[in-house]
């Protein structure tokens, strides 16, 4: 634990934790609309996902269970990073068990077992504005969102079309909110998009640096941009398996076996990947 | 374990933090009150770039980080957002600055006179060597009597230079505007940003940034070359609300700040105006001895008030790209692990090929 005495629990102190707050009501209260809010500088750097942790600070309480991901990973120096922060400065358990977890921050994924209404997923954005890909200044984006003037938006969709045959948007597929507003749903993968759409859990984005609050309530539609003979499509795993469990239809890191040059692969939700091993293995006590 | 390229993040860091500290001490002490007395001008960079006063917690972050600037800033940075924010403070009147430099460039002589102060300007910049030997016992003045007590004489105080341009009606009419300040350290800005909203994010800004932006506009990239019609440096004081009486104000110290103010002709089109023409101003203001900032300062605000399509004159250019936390956060997070988003574009990379 850092010093009591020079420092508040949760680390920031309470008047900013109660604005974060008011912030992240107001995000709930209208979906996909990025409320801006007055960003706190971390010991943790900005554009390391301070957002995140920011909402994770505000809302986080001494009975809470946190865990936090990196890229899928719960031993990624940055989840490490960010865990021991929040556990020196709030002492709370930490789990890597996805199911045991009543907070969860991650960064680029959204974990493989869906989540539950008591539970909250906080996920770090490093650029909000999903229309800063067609224009690069704040003041016309935000007048282009409350007309939801969005043409220039489909129109680099189908620009994209033209030029490719395809949509070239790997990840941080804009979304469509409600039908209200378009939404960046942070750099997750394609494959992570529907887990959005009316789903049981809370959903919490947080740009520390660009200083925005969003939010996915329970039960919102959410809609991944797409033309009506163009689908949206999600990053290809078929026929492969994780090697160490052979769960299929799961969202799959590519790595080169060393010693035989292969290309082999593995579960990239490794919090996901264990329990199954665990479970496999017999041992149903499955920890930390 | 080598099958998973993130695990052992724990040891790692572990590791790291301990070779970090191996690497900053040196075997040399060196205290922080050293740093504090002998980099002062290191130090008020921090806390300007920090928005943050304290030598002493500057010179901490100074010690703890290896003397990194950005480092430094941020320690300060991280440890302002724990603290309550319970006043703002009153407007400080720097014509009641206790002067320890302060020169026109406007004018030969002026009221109060020119007051060089400490500054590098005329010195040569000569390597010397004699310091490689210097102990504070070894310090020999010119002359036995001469000590900075010695130096010392009345505290000065003065007018502003503006002040007279003001009298012959030179200076663009500037309506009092006591508009609640806008706080950027608690708000977001959007745009057009009022003006006090410029001037705090410009004040803890990167120093070379805002150079670099003050530099292109004075060079030909925007219109201001301005004239610098007063340099201060001093102690202020600061005072905040008393609380039982609204009336009463309480003073909670003194701070040394430099204060810029450069002019530039105000803009005309017609020769009617021509006629009116009369001088417009741009401000700068920095904690403590930090001259080329608060010169640099004045120049990018007197440049958004031109009109153009350099990037002096984009307020969202110049007031999103100069913070040192932000743009050193976000620049060093590209160290961070992107496998996930790497393996989609990948993904789209050979589908493209197969096409």
């Amino acid at each position: 634990m850092i010093d009591t005495k020079h420092y508040n629990f949760a680390f920031l102190d309470e008047g900013s934790k109660r604005e974060i707050r008011r912030s992240i009501l107001k995000a709930v209260a209208i979906p996909g609309y990025q409320v801006p809010f007055g960003s706190r500088e971390l010991p943790i750097g900005r554009g390391w996902g301070t957002g995140g942790i920011q909402i994770t600070l505000s809302i986080i309480g001494k009975e809470d269970v946190l865990k936090v991901i990196d890229q899928g990973s719960d031993e990624s120096v940055n989840a490490v990073n960010i865990k021991k922060m929040v556990e020196e400065c709030t002492g709370v358990e930490i789990t890597t068990d996805s199911e045991k977890a009543t907070i969860i921050q991650s960064r680029h994924r959204i974990p493989e077992i869906p989540m539950r209404n008591d539970q909250i997923l906080v996920l770090q954005v490093p650029t909000p504005e999903p229309l800063r890909i067609v224009e690069p200044k704040e003041s016309v984006t935000k007048q282009m969102h409350a007309e939801a003037e969005y043409s220039g938006m489909w129109l680099s969709l189908f620009e994209d079309l033209t030029l490719y045959d395809k949509i070239s948007i790997s990840s941080e597929y804009p979304t469509m909110v409600e039908n209200r507003y378009i939404m960046n749903p942070s750099p997750i993968p394609r494959y992570d998009n529907r887990k959005l759409n009316d789903s049981e859990t809370l959903y919490l984005f947080g740009a520390g640096r660009e200083k925005k609050i969003y939010a996915i309530p329970p039960h919102t539609k959410v809609e991944s941009l797409f033309f009506d003979d163009v689908p949206f499509e999600t990053e290809n795993f078929e026929g492969k398996s994780c090697r160490l469990c052979g769960a299929t239809g799961v969202f799959l890191d590519e790595i080169v076996d060393e010693a035989t040059g292969e290309k082999v692969y593995e579960c990239n939700d490794t919090g996901f990947c264990k329990g199954r091993r665990d479970r496999q293995h017999g041992n149903t006590n499955f920890k930390n | 374990m080598a099958y998973v390229a993130v695990t052992g993040g724990k040891e790692a860091i572990e590791q790291s933090l301990k070779l970090l500290e191996l690497f900053r001490e040196s075997g040399e002490d060196i205290t922080v009150s050293c740093i504090k007395e002998n980099m002062r001008l290191l130090v008020d960079k921090i806390m300007s770039e920090a928005g943050f006063y304290s030598e002493e917690y500057a010179a901490l972050a100074l010690k703890q980080c290896e003397g990194s600037v950005e480092e430094a800033v941020f320690l300060l940075r991280a440890y302002r957002s724990t603290l309550p924010r319970n006043y703002y403070s009153s407007p400080v009147d720097t014509r009641e600055m206790r002067l320890i430099r302060r020169i026109s460039a406007a004018f030969k002589d002026i009221p109060g006179g020119q007051i060089l102060g400490p500054t590098y300007d005329y010195s040569h910049r000569l390597l010397n060597f004699s310091l490689l030997e210097e102990r504070p016992d070894s310090i020999n003045h010119e002359s036995e009597d001469e000590t900075l007590s010695d130096l010392s004489g009345d505290d000065i105080y003065c007018g502003r230079v503006t002040d007279l341009l003001r009298a012959e009606n030179l200076l663009k009419e500037v309506p009092e505007d006591n508009t609640e300040p806008f706080d950027v350290t608690s708000n977001l800005l959007t745009f057009p940003a009022p003006r006090s909203a410029r001037l705090q994010t410009f004040a803890r800004s990167d120093a070379g940034f805002l150079g670099g932006v003050a530099y292109s506009s004075m060079r030909g990239y925007g219109a201001v070359h301005p004239t610098v019609s007063e340099l201060r440096c001093g102690y202020v004081e600061v005072c905040v609300p008393y609380v039982l009486d609204e009336t009463e104000t309480l003073c909670i110290g003194e701070i040394l700040v430099t204060e810029v103010e450069a002019l530039v002709p105000s803009h005309t089109e017609t020769a009617d105006e021509f006629d009116k023409m009369t001088l417009a101003g741009g401000y700068g203001m920095i904690f403590g001895r930090n001259e080329n900032k608060a010169i640099a300062m004045s120049i990018a605000d007197a440049s958004l008030e031109t009109e153009g399509n350099t990037p002096s004159q984009d307020q969202e250019f110049v007031l999103t790209h100069g913070d040192s936390l932000e743009m050193s956060g976000f620049i060093s997070h590209l160290k961070l692990p992107h496998y996930v988003t790497f393996q989609s574009k990948l993904d789209r990379v050979r589908e493209k090929e197969e096409a």
